[in-house]
């Protein structure tokens, strides 16, 4: 261990990025665009379909029943249409995602006590989009059944046998940008971090000064450490920009102790900058490491949680989830912020942050060769 | 020219039998040579044969892949680290960061070779005796080429080590420019400092003390420039010598 060249190394760095606006100035702009772009963008929340209605019954009742489903939000009504072949042609057309119809003995069905028949279209092609208002109609169809069957025997007095109450913790709102502007965190510090450190290596190498630098007496893990100091700083900036933009913008709360959440960014910050220079040490020109870097960067979006919940993944790309650092500091970002969670509950995850950083800096300095072979 | 070296001294410099492979092509070929203290020694030779592999591997960037060769007292195949501690290295193109000021990549380099409290004092001696007195606060990337050069050799004397290799430092520079920097070679050597050079000038030859010339990897002529004149018996200049040497070769 050498300060004064470890030292030397750090200012160097700092020197370097200072003399490279344009490009700082990117580091920090990125990170608010992309929170901006993917906050407001990113909707897990489908509502407002636009649907058309053929109502041939004209009643009181099939009224109430549109009524009731424009109610959950999920559903606008757009216009009537005036026969199934026009409903079938707006939601073909694009018009329309949803059409309803209802037959014309709806109202005397249901008058009879026979069951009456709606029929509910949905453009499914977009599963994500039709899901919630798939859930809405059905839920709409149970609670007409329920009120009407307590009518018909009188049991309404006694009350529901079950009543179940469903309460969304940490998100009562249930709004998306909550849960993503924390996965933005991630992805971006992620992303940006693997990519610069990458090409920072490659490049000293494609410029030439990386064999005047590996004739020094600098050891490898000083010129490995002295790369990244500098970017954890970088990191710790973006993070907190994205942190108080999302506060501000997309009232994201911060319920968990920050310094637990500032001390797991570390860990995070180090595994990726550790994995960006292994990457570096993979390529021996700035446009291979930027391949390489690009085959972590994809999985990090899709694989990692930021997008889609691992629950719902195979066996196998859950098993490579594991291997994301993300995929760790999604949970342990999303259990501060969103649920007020600290290391207490969190610590299996940081533990395997702190693993990642140690090895893929050790792998990186293993690699990393101070000759010209 | 610096006085003739003492021959009790140790070498400073000491190839026994190097070679060189890279996959089936030998670039440097069971080469054995010794460099005396505070001389400037030239390897000469035209391109592609081995002087920049030969100078790699006695600074430690190269591993033999037979042979050994002592540099400042140490093996390079079993502590190169050591060597690179002992040795100042100037690469063929222009190693330095562009977007730093002549006196931040002195600084840095000062700093790599722990130079702590003594750094100010080699700073200004660096630029004094390099002709950069004017140019600190300049981006290294804008110097001209005869300044750059000025600023590498600089940079990998900041420590004061006791040899120093120079691989093609004065490639595509101007007359004047080499002339100066020829005239900072002589100053370094008269200091005592060990002053390798490789060139493949062949007018160039007759500014060192002694010389190396290689063609294709072998050695074919070591001694001053005297010597090799005489081992050859040519009446011609060094450069005859040299060029037909290299005809026959090619």
């Amino acid at each position: 261990m050498n300060a004064e060249r470890l030292r030397s190394m750090v200012k160097k760095e700092f020197v370097q990025m200072r003399r490279d606006p344009a490009t700082l100035r990117l580091m920090l702009a990125v990170p608010v665009m992309q929170l901006l772009i993917f906050g407001f963008a990113i909707r897990t929340d489908v509502r407002h379909l636009p649907t058309v209605v053929f109502d041939q019954s004209r009643s009181q009742q099939s009224r109430a029943f549109v009524q009731s489903l424009t109610a959950t939000d999920n559903f606008v009504l757009k216009r009537q249409v005036h026969s199934y072949a026009e409903a079938l042609q707006a939601v073909d057309g694009g018009q329309a995602r949803a059409a309803v119809v209802f037959p014309p003995d709806f109202a005397r069905e249901l008058k009879r006590g026979h069951t009456a028949r709606v029929q509910v279209l949905v453009d499914a092609s977009d599963p994500t989009a039709s899901q919630s208002a798939i859930g809405a109609a059905q839920l709409v169809g149970q609670r007409t059944n329920v009120r009407l069957v307590a009518e018909r025997t009188g049991a309404l007095s006694q009350g529901l046998p079950v009543d179940v109450r469903v309460r969304p913790l940490y998100n009562p709102a249930l709004k998306s940008a909550v849960f993503i502007v924390p996965g933005i965190i991630g992805m971006i510090l992620s992303n940006i971090l693997i990519v610069i450190t990458a090409l920072s290596i490659v490049r000293e190498r494609e410029t030439g000064t990386l064999e005047q630098l590996i004739v020094t007496p600098l050891a490898r893990w000083e010129i490995m450490l002295g790369k990244i100091v500098p970017y954890v700083l970088v990191g710790y900036i973006q993070m907190t920009t994205v942190l108080l933009v999302g506060h501000l913008v997309f009232h994201v709360p911060v319920r968990g102790p920050l310094l637990a959440l500032y001390g797991a960014t570390f860990l995070f910050i180090v595994a990726n900058l550790g994995l960006g220079l292994f990457i570096s040490t993979l390529g021996r020109n700035q446009a291979q490491v930027t391949q390489t870097a690009f085959l972590f960067l994809l999985p990090n979006v899709l694989l990692s949680g930021f997008m889609f919940p691992r629950e719902a993944m195979p066996a196998a790309a859950r098993l490579f989830g594991l291997a994301l650092p993300l995929t760790y500091y999604l949970q342990l970002i999303r259990g501060i912020v969103l649920k007020g969670n600290g290391l207490t509950e969190l610590w299996p995850q940081a533990l395997a942050l702190a693993g990642f950083a140690v090895a893929f800096f050790a792998f990186a300095t293993q690699r990393f060769s101070k000759t010209l072979e | 020219m610096s006085a003739a070296a003492p021959i009790a001294a140790r070498e400073v410099v000491e190839l026994r039998e190097l070679v060189k492979r890279f996959g089936s092509v030998t670039a440097v070929d069971h080469v054995s040579f010794s460099i005396h203290p505070g001389e400037i020694f030239g390897i000469l030779g035209p391109n592609g044969s081995g002087k920049t592999t030969t100078i790699r591997m006695l600074c430690g960037l190269l591993r033999p892949s037979h042979g050994t060769a002592l540099v400042a007292g140490a093996d390079v195949a079993v502590e190169p680290e050591r060597v690179k501690s002992r040795i100042g290295y100037m690469s063929q193109a222009f190693g330095l960061y562009r977007d730093l000021t002549v006196d931040e990549n002195l600084a840095f380099y000062g700093g790599v070779y722990n130079l702590g409290p003594a750094l100010a004092e080699r700073l200004a001696w660096a630029k004094r005796v390099m002709r950069l007195d004017e140019l600190g606060g300049r981006l290294s990337g804008v110097l001209s080429g005869g300044q750059k050069q000025r600023l590498a050799l600089a940079c990998a004397m900041m420590h004061a080590p006791e040899v120093v290799f120079l691989d093609e430092p004065t490639a595509g520079v101007d007359p004047a420019a080499r002339r100066l920097f020829w005239t900072i070679i002589r100053e370094r050597a008269a200091e005592g400092v060990t002053m390798i050079v490789t060139t493949h000038y062949m007018d160039e030859a007759e500014r060192f003390d002694r010389l190396a010339f290689l063609s294709r990897g072998k050695l074919v002529a070591l001694g001053s420039p005297t010597e090799v004149k005489q081992q050859f018996g040519s009446e011609g200049s060094l450069e005859d010598i040299f060029v037909a040497l290299q005809e026959r070769d090619a």
